[in-house]
């Protein structure tokens, strides 16, 4: 079974007088522990469908079963639940909080989090601090979003979506915000999350580059799916990787498992 | 329930980062509860304190001190157009005699002369109070030089001043034996009359002051002050005072005083009572009345500027929820139920309402302390009106509050992130 089964997924707007289809009947799979990019051009259905997978919306018709549960008619307070611990959310803008503690933003989520998944306080800061070491920010844990650079703030940004142990990681442009060196530093850690701890990432971009460390891209077009391309396993888009600028040197600490090589580095 | 003191907790601290976040604005929102309140408490307190000074110069009275007086709405013609002669020396007797009157231990009767004594090239107003030697008894008046003149005296020119009045005439030097000279405003004669005694201070009251007051035997009051006769020829009093044997039989007593009064003006049973007969117990309701609706209305006035505190907050939560819609968005995104976010914001407004009322009783506290440092009025700060202001302070925070926090908890989060 599939940890994300959507099936023949539409998704209409009301605005005004017109119905904007956003989705026109989407089918895709998406299995534990896999990347998956989502591209295409603006009015092609990708937003919404992030939406829907990361259960910020509801689909007008069609089925979508999220690690066996049936989240396509939930209501509001659910969706609310379901986002608090199966989905972990990476913004372009990184949505920090101003002016609090990188330890603070961290431990937000759980703060959320309801009767059988509450974390009890003593373990939540735990908890943080040990999400912010895996993106390499533990030397950072009392830092504010304005006394950190762009990378540094996504990576927050990362541990936080991180901290609940979410079924997938929605990123949506990641490093649209940030200049490349920090943008592939932020990359990095996806890799890191994916091949080290084998989390699911869902990653929504409109850049080729980003993509290409999929390992499905799912490209929409009017909202249908148009096309899918699988990059295959790593090694065989090695190749693909250095055209868009990564540093071989980089490119071997892709996929370190321990946190201590990664505080180091960053 | 430990969880849900967790979550309070919890609910207080993100109320709490939130206001601390903008220490500026939270400051300044707390301004308009803090003026609120404190202008509740400082005026409850003076209202308050007014009321209590009041309240203690009645009971000084004595409690169980009866006074008959002359009432405008009684039948005409017995007192000569209107009441004021109503009241005269064959109502004194009737009163006095215990047969009529049982429960009474003392009537003690007055007749008040307004004018100016004169002494010399001083000269100024004075309320010459003719009555007979009970009166100090009934007063507890004490004397400092000379004494009070006695039933003896009758008919003749003595007086006794009370401290004010010689101590302005005289100054230290005793005046006892000299001759003073006294100008009727009614009757326009001067009279001269010889000090035989000097009262000890009373202190003031809110009514006319023993030591203002120059006193004197009734007979010579009402004859050679002034013309007590009314129309009918009788010699009017203006008040008698009547002492019930006890606090219990105060009521019994009045009962008596009206029987006889009504029967002494063949009153019918249709009439309205020609006098007045006012006790402590009534002076003290009446006048309770009175300073309740002054405080109340004190206090209302107050609780405008309460109020525009609370729009106050109102305004700057919804310029919160505006400028921190992401914000909403990312905490609906990672789980925040509506619940959450509601609470939140209602959280708060709370917070700062009550902050706000906090402070507000500390400085309203403070007023009242420099109210009483200009010696005016002592101001009495109540449980009730603190009790008030804070109630009234959560109850602002919780109605101004909730219509912001709902139009935050019911935000799309996918509106929300969007939102620059």
């Amino acid at each position: 079974m599939s940890l994300i089964e959507i099936r023949d997924l539409t998704k209409v707007y009301q605005m005004g007088e017109v119905e904007v289809h956003a989705l026109n009947g989407v089918s895709l799979d998406i299995d534990q522990g896999e990347w998956v990019a989502i591209m295409g051009p603006s009015g092609s259905g990708k937003s919404t469908m992030m939406h829907i997978i990361g259960c910020l919306d509801i689909p007008t018709s069609g089925s979508y079963i999220l690690d066996g549960v049936d989240v396509s008619q939930m209501v509001e307070s659910q969706l609310a639940a379901v986002r608090n611990h199966k989905i972990g959310f990476v913004f372009q803008a990184y949505n920090l909080l101003a002016r609090t503690s990188a330890i603070k933003q961290v431990m937000l989520p759980m703060q959320y989090s309801r009767d059988g998944s509450r974390v009890p306080r003593a373990e939540r800061r735990e908890r943080a601090e040990e999400a912010l070491e895996v993106v390499g920010m533990a030397d950072r844990i009392n830092h504010r979003p304005s006394e950190l650079s762009g990378g540094e703030r996504q990576r927050v940004a990362i541990a936080r979506a991180l901290v609940t142990n979410p079924s997938i990681l929605m990123a949506d442009e990641p490093t649209g915000n940030l200049d490349s060196k920090s943008g592939i530093e932020v990359m990095e850690v996806f890799h890191r999350l994916h091949e080290g701890r084998g989390i699911t990432v869902v990653m929504v971009t409109h850049d080729e580059a980003i993509s290409a460390d999929a390992e499905r891209v799912i490209r929409l077009f009017d909202g249908r799916i148009e096309r899918v391309d699988r990059n295959g396993l790593r090694s065989e888009v090695e190749s693909q990787k250095s055209k868009v600028g990564i540093p071989a040197q980089l490119m071997s600490d892709v996929g370190v498992v321990t946190p201590d090589k990664g505080s180091e580095r960053c | 329930m430990l969880t849900q003191l967790g979550d309070l907790w919890e609910s207080v601290r993100v109320a709490l980062d939130g206001l601390l976040a903008n220490k500026m604005r939270s400051a300044l929102t707390m301004l308009g509860v803090i003026i609120g309140v404190a202008a509740v408490i400082a005026l409850m307190s003076i209202g308050a304190g007014v009321q209590a000074e009041i309240t203690e110069q009645i009971s000084s009275l004595g409690t169980n001190i009866l006074i008959v007086i002359p009432s405008s709405s009684g039948r005409v013609g017995n007192g000569g157009g209107g009441g004021a002669g109503s009241i005269t020396m064959d109502d004194l007797d009737a009163l006095s005699d215990p047969a009529n009157v049982p429960d009474a231990s003392l009537v003690v009767p007055e007749y008040s002369v307004s004018g100016q004594i004169i002494y010399g090239d001083n000269n100024f107003s004075v309320s010459a109070v003719g009555t007979t030697a009970e009166y100090q008894a009934l007063y507890e008046l004490g004397v400092a030089s000379g004494e009070f003149f006695t039933a003896q005296d009758g008919g003749d020119k003595v007086a006794v001043l009370g401290s004010n009045v010689a101590a302005d005439l005289f100054g230290d030097f005793d005046p006892v034996g000299l001759k003073i000279k006294f100008n009727s405003a009614t009757s326009g004669q001067t009279t001269s009359l010889k000090i035989v005694g000097v009262l000890e201070e009373e202190g003031g009251s809110m009514f006319a002051s023993t030591d203002d007051s120059i006193f004197v035997p009734l007979d010579t009051a009402q004859t050679r002050l002034a013309n007590a006769r009314n129309t009918l020829g009788a010699l009017t009093l203006n008040r008698i005072s009547v002492v019930a044997t006890s606090e219990e039989t105060v009521a019994p007593v009045n009962d008596q005083i009206e029987g006889v009064l009504r029967a002494d003006h063949d009153l019918d049973l249709t009439d309205d009572d020609d006098f007045s007969v006012i006790n402590q117990a009534e002076m003290l309701d009446t006048v309770t009345a009175v300073t309740d609706t002054l405080t109340v209305f004190l206090g209302a006035i107050a609780g405008i500027s309460l109020l525009v505190g609370g729009i106050g907050i109102m305004n700057i939560m919804l310029v919160s929820v505006t400028e921190r819609t992401r914000e909403i968005g990312l905490r609906k995104a990672i789980g925040a139920q509506r619940s959450d976010i509601l609470f939140q914001f209602l959280m708060e407004a709370i917070i700062l309402s009550l902050l706000g009322g906090f402070i507000g009783i500390l400085v309203g506290v403070g007023m009242g302390q420099l109210v009483n440092l200009t010696g005016m009025v002592t101001s009495v700060v109540t449980l009730s009106s603190i009790a008030l202001a804070v109630g009234f302070s959560v109850a602002i925070g919780l109605f101004f509050g909730i219509y912001p926090a709902n139009q935050a908890a019911k935000l799309s989060p996918i509106e929300a992130l969007r939102y620059e």
